[in-house]
């Protein structure tokens, strides 16, 4: 297949990654979310932006990617999580996120429309990331396993077809941004 | 064309709608999901490498995690081009220190900002690696493809973050 070639090509590989991430960084810095202040009004819930954006990628995205497995051309990519990691985790991120006032991608892009303080925090990111890998034969002796998730996927844990929830989710997301726009966020 | 590339901003929807698209591509022709935090563990493992020769080899993270330029790596580099590109082309590109939304509440200081930013970098950078992923990997890349580990993250990061956010600049919804 030709897509194996592709992906196996570590040159091709390093030149779509790069156009990969012309694009979307065009794409974040128009969505307005490489701004501190939209940000920040997301997590105060003044500002609705970055939710609206996520939210659609994410219905685009899941509609494109399972029709794509179930024609065979993609695999999904899922890991499972647990409380001491997935939990512990997404919380010191989350206040990171509100410290910074961006999160890792949008911190390059905040840098690509001249936003010097997230060029410091791109520094403090990899400090961040360097301090884990040193910690990291630690807590997954200790906290990273506790508590593992009863199932990797929703379909999973629900006990359903992935289609039934793809359908659920495509329907809620729609449903979740009109109730956004009508309560005028 | 021209005047749709200059404009200062598009809608959320749409520019949502082509990052879903984006992603697609990331699938079929590269095989894994579109995450923005890898590259910066990548980062530090090639410092590891310059500052303790040899060293970052034997440290079990950087063998998950190759420090490596590859996808990942060029994939943060794009990201800072096509960001100035969107903003040079609309005339928004500003260089400054102190976003005008953190000076309303806690002054000018750039070296105040400069200090604040840096932890809050690093908590980033420790918190995204914990939780294996961030806003990208996990709040879209990994909820689109409906991984429980990702919703769980994703609802993490916001909890989080409005939590912390509202104890810096007041819970403006209560």
């Amino acid at each position: 297949m030709a897509f194996e070639q592709i992906r196996k090509n570590s040159q091709a590989q390093i030149v779509l990654g790069l156009i990969t991430g012309i694009l979307f960084g065009f794409l974040l810095q128009k969505g307005g979310v490489t701004d501190y202040g939209v940000i920040i009004g997301q997590l105060l819930l003044t500002d609705f932006t970055v939710l609206k954006v996520m939210l659609s990628a994410v219905l685009v995205g899941m509609i494109g990617v399972y029709v794509m497995k179930v024609g065979g051309l993609v695999r999904l990519h899922t890991r499972i999580g647990s409380a001491g990691a997935t939990v512990l985790g997404g919380l010191i991120f989350g206040a990171g996120f509100a410290v910074l006032g961006y999160c890792p991608g949008t911190a390059a892009g905040a840098v690509g429309a001249g936003a010097l303080d997230a060029a410091i925090g791109m520094v403090g990111i990899a400090l961040g990331a360097g301090i884990f890998a040193r910690l990291y034969p630690r807590l997954n002796r200790s906290i990273l396993n506790r508590g593992i998730f009863p199932a990797e996927t929703i379909p999973q844990l629900v006990g359903v077809r992935p289609g039934i929830v793809v359908i659920v989710v495509a329907l809620l997301i729609p449903g979740l941004l009109y109730l956004l726009e009508v309560l005028g966020f | 064309m021209t005047a749709w590339l200059s404009m200062v901003s598009w809608s959320p929807y749409i520019v949502g709608a082509g990052i879903g698209i984006l992603i697609w591509s990331v699938f079929l022709l590269s095989d894994h999901p579109l995450g923005c935090s890898t590259a910066y563990a990548k980062t530090a493992g090639m410092v590891e490498s310059a500052i303790s020769r040899g060293k970052s080899e034997e440290m079990p993270y950087y063998q998950k995690f190759t420090p490596t330029i590859d996808w990942y790596w060029m994939l943060m580099v794009g990201v800072l081009i096509g960001a100035f590109l969107s903003a040079y082309l609309s005339g928004t590109f500003t260089v400054l220190i102190v976003p005008p939304v953190f000076a309303a509440s806690f002054g000018t200081d750039p070296i105040l900002r400069s200090f604040v930013a840096l932890i809050g970098g690093i908590l980033l950078g420790i918190g995204a690696r914990w939780a294996g992923g961030c806003t990208s990997g996990h709040g879209i890349s990994g909820t689109l493809q409906l991984s429980l580990a990702s919703w769980v993250a994703a609802i993490c990061f916001f909890a989080g973050g409005i939590l912390i956010a509202g104890l810096m600049y007041g819970f403006s919804f209560i």
